[in-house]
């Protein structure tokens, strides 16, 4: 599904990544750990193909394409989601509108019609039952003057709306209540198939409870320095971050 | 470009140096010789603000850029044209169903049609509708109902030092009267279409007077179009009287083609506990210039003053808004936002005076911008003046690009980067188009300017017309789809 290979990536000429390697397969939930500013949302964000950062070296491949070569909305309609550690307000624009915008020109991309209305609706039905989202909240703006825990659940319901087959979940549990991050990891744990391969970022192990990793690595200082099972992350709650600092 | 007055057969001798004249000679000579008049004469107290005028437009003359008031917005190129002025009455019996009808769907309203600034009429220039409203000519009211109109009739124009109103005054023929008696709500919309059609280059002064009784309701849409094909210019002047207890929701829509220089001056007085929402939608047009002008001289009158302008290539965009607050405990409420394209160039102007009795006074002043280009360019002034101790004010301006994060998250669900950006630009207009309380508006301005962010929407689209520009002739042919 995804292989990257020896990237390194720069900010304004600042190495942030420096040599990363992960091989996430089909079917696979990796979780990635580390402490705060070792680069997690900046290798989201490079996958995502966000503008001003520099890839120094190396590669992503993607369904055996180069990923790089690829547009952010490219990325997209191949079937790559990312949700957000700080999802964007827009106002003036309705969730259900923005979906519709986004699933039909993602079908466009794809050779297909857009989606009949009905079928839409049906399945916002379907998603909004699965999140427990109020049925109101499709007619809100998107994000705009949500709560912490809204806008995420509202992340995780464009994912279930737009079916991708890799998501990168950008510390999706930051700011959740317990409620709220069952939820979400519900979700994400509904949409689970043998082909979708889903990428957790997080700071605390309290997510991986809920959403149980296949591979757990560490990033630290734009490196790669430890991957292991799921038993590893609640290794790494119990001893903290100084544990793989001091085994470095 | 400058033209000789001089008569065909003085031409050949003086054919080594052709004399040239500026406008303000052309409207003297205007002035002198056409007797400048309401239909049906003008009452005394017409006659000697026309006369007061005209000394004081001989005093100001025409703007320029180096007035204060101008400052941002030249009309130099607007002034060097050849313009026809329109003297003779040309309202009567024009079938105006058959060059325009209202592109809205399903939006009922109680329309009033000016053609080159003459009110449109068929049997009466002036009716009195079962609940007691006048609507109508504003030149027939002056002689039907002169008692009336003279206690309103310039009372706010003749404060202005403004040149162009004083010109307004003093050569004014025509526009629209409404009267709305004490405790009538008018259920219909008013809707006011000011239609221009010549194949000559016309300037025109309108001038239309709205009275709003005592706890009086009324919801006035006012729409610019334009289907003729020589250069306008149009400067319009409209008085507003908002009673104790009443309330406007008052809407302009601007949609111009790009040799059009529009002058829209509206001054508003508002009494105790009156209410007003003004909101300006300029979505096309060579030279705008809104200028509203609001008194609140009674206790917790409260305005609303917003705006919206899409404005690209070299069209011009000037809002100016200047709130009087003269009464205690009285509320404005200012937003203007805008996004400028290309070579497209705007000002904002916002002027709120808090004098010295007017406590408790809230004030906000806003302005958005967003620059496409780095040639666009805006002027933003946000401006407070307060001489009371207890007051609420707040102003403030911003000028920016789309936000790149925000961009990122759009197309991050694989929406196009140019539909990322239309989605943005909709949303940044979304708070103003929301602010419009007709639903059927609403929907159609919604629309119109999602199609002005696509880049499908002209002048003309709107219009139900076709007109077949290479005659001067203009013929015009219904295009049954858009109705």
């Amino acid at each position: 599904m995804l292989s990257i290979k020896n990237l390194s990536v720069a900010i304004k000429g600042k190495e942030i990544l420096k040599g990363i390697n992960l091989e996430v397969n089909a079917g696979e939930v990796h979780a990635i750990m580390g402490p705060n500013g070792t680069g997690k949302s900046t290798l989201a964000y490079v996958i995502g193909g966000r503008e001003g950062y520099e890839v120094t070296s190396g590669e992503i491949i993607y369904k055996g394409r180069n990923l790089l070569d690829l547009s952010t909305e490219e990325r997209a309609c191949e079937g790559i989601f990312l949700g957000f550690q700080y999802p964007v307000e827009i106002p003036g624009v309705s969730i259900t509108n923005f979906l519709r915008t986004a699933i039909n020109e993602q079908r466009k991309y794809q050779g297909l019609d857009p989606i009949p209305a009905a079928q839409f609706l049906a399945k916002m039905e379907e998603k909004k039952k699965m999140l427990e989202l109020q049925d109101k909240l499709a007619n809100r703006s998107v994000n705009e003057g949500f709560s912490g825990g809204e806008k995420k659940k509202n992340e995780i319901f464009q994912m279930a709306m737009l079916e991708p087959s890799l998501a990168i979940l950008d510390e999706t549990d930051s700011g959740l209540d317990i409620d709220a991050l069952r939820i979400v990891a519900t979700g994400v744990n509904n949409l689970r198939r043998p082909h979708n391969s889903t990428i957790v970022i997080t700071h605390y192990q309290r997510l991986l409870d809920y959403i149980v990793p296949d591979v757990v690595h560490v990033l630290y200082d734009g490196r790669i320095v430890k991957s292991g099972g799921k038993e590893m992350a609640l290794e790494l709650e119990e001893k903290g971050y100084e544990w793989i600092k001091n085994s470095l | 470009m400058k033209q000789s007055l001089v008569p065909d057969g003085e031409k050949e001798t003086m054919s080594t140096s052709i004399q040239t004249y500026s406008l303000t000679e052309k409207l003297t000579f205007h002035h002198g010789q056409h007797k400048h008049a309401f239909a049906g004469g003008d009452p005394v107290f017409a006659a000697e603000q026309r006369t007061n005028a005209w000394e004081q437009f001989t005093k100001a003359g025409l703007p320029h850029a180096g007035l204060e008031q101008w400052r941002g917005t030249n009309l130099d190129k607007s002034f060097e044209t050849e313009y026809v002025f329109s003297t003779v009455p040309a309202g009567q019996g024009v079938d105006i169903e058959s060059i325009f009808k209202c592109a809205i769907p399903h939006f009922e309203t109680y329309l009033v049609t000016q053609l080159n600034g003459w009110y449109v009429y068929n049997d009466s220039p002036l009716h009195t509708l079962p609940n007691g409203m006048i609507v109508g000519s504003l030149a027939s009211a002056m002689s039907r109902f002169p008692e009336l109109i003279q206690n309103y009739y310039g009372k706010l124009s003749s404060e202005s030092i403004e040149g162009l109103t004083a010109l307004n005054t003093a050569l004014a023929l025509d526009g629209i009267f409404v009267y709305v008696p004490d405790n009538v709500t008018v259920d219909e919309t008013l809707q006011m279409v000011n239609l221009l059609d010549s194949p000559e280059n016309l300037m025109l002064h309108p001038r239309n007077l709205v009275i709003l009784g005592r706890n009086a309701h009324l919801r006035l849409v006012q729409c610019d179009d334009s289907i003729n094909h020589g250069i306008t210019f149009i400067n319009s002047v409209t008085e507003v009287f908002l009673g104790k207890d009443s309330s406007l929701d008052h809407y302009k829509l601007q949609n111009k083609d790009s040799h059009s220089t529009l002058i829209n001056t509206i001054y508003f007085s508002q009494a105790e506990g009156s209410r007003l929402s003004s909101n300006a939608i300029s979505l096309n047009g060579g030279i705008i210039r809104n200028n509203s002008l609001v008194k609140l001289e009674g206790e917790n009158a409260s305005a609303e003053i917003s705006g919206l302008y899409l404005m690209d290539k070299n069209q011009h965009i000037d809002n100016r808004v200047f709130v009087d607050h003269s009464a205690p405990h009285c509320q404005s409420n200012e937003m203007f936002k805008g996004v400028l394209d290309d070579h497209a160039t705007g000002v904002f102007n916002g002027h709120v005076l808090v004098r010295r009795d007017a406590q408790q006074t809230v004030a906000y002043q806003k302005n958005n911008n967003i620059l496409l280009t780095d040639k666009a360019t805006i002027d933003t002034r946000p401006f407070l003046e307060i001489y009371a101790d207890d007051v609420k004010c707040s102003h403030g301006a911003t000028v920016g690009q789309l936000d790149a994060n925000a961009l990122f998250y759009i197309r991050s669900r694989g929406i196009s980067e140019a539909s990322a950006r239309i989605l943005l630009m909709y949303a940044f207009a979304a708070e103003i188009i929301n602010k419009i309380s007709i639903p059927e508006l609403r929907q159609r301005i919604d629309d119109m300017v999602k199609k002005r962010l696509r880049g499908e929407l002209s002048y003309c689209d709107q219009c139900v017309l076709h007109c077949s520009a290479q005659e001067n002739k203009v013929n015009f042919e219904i295009d049954m789809s858009k109705i």
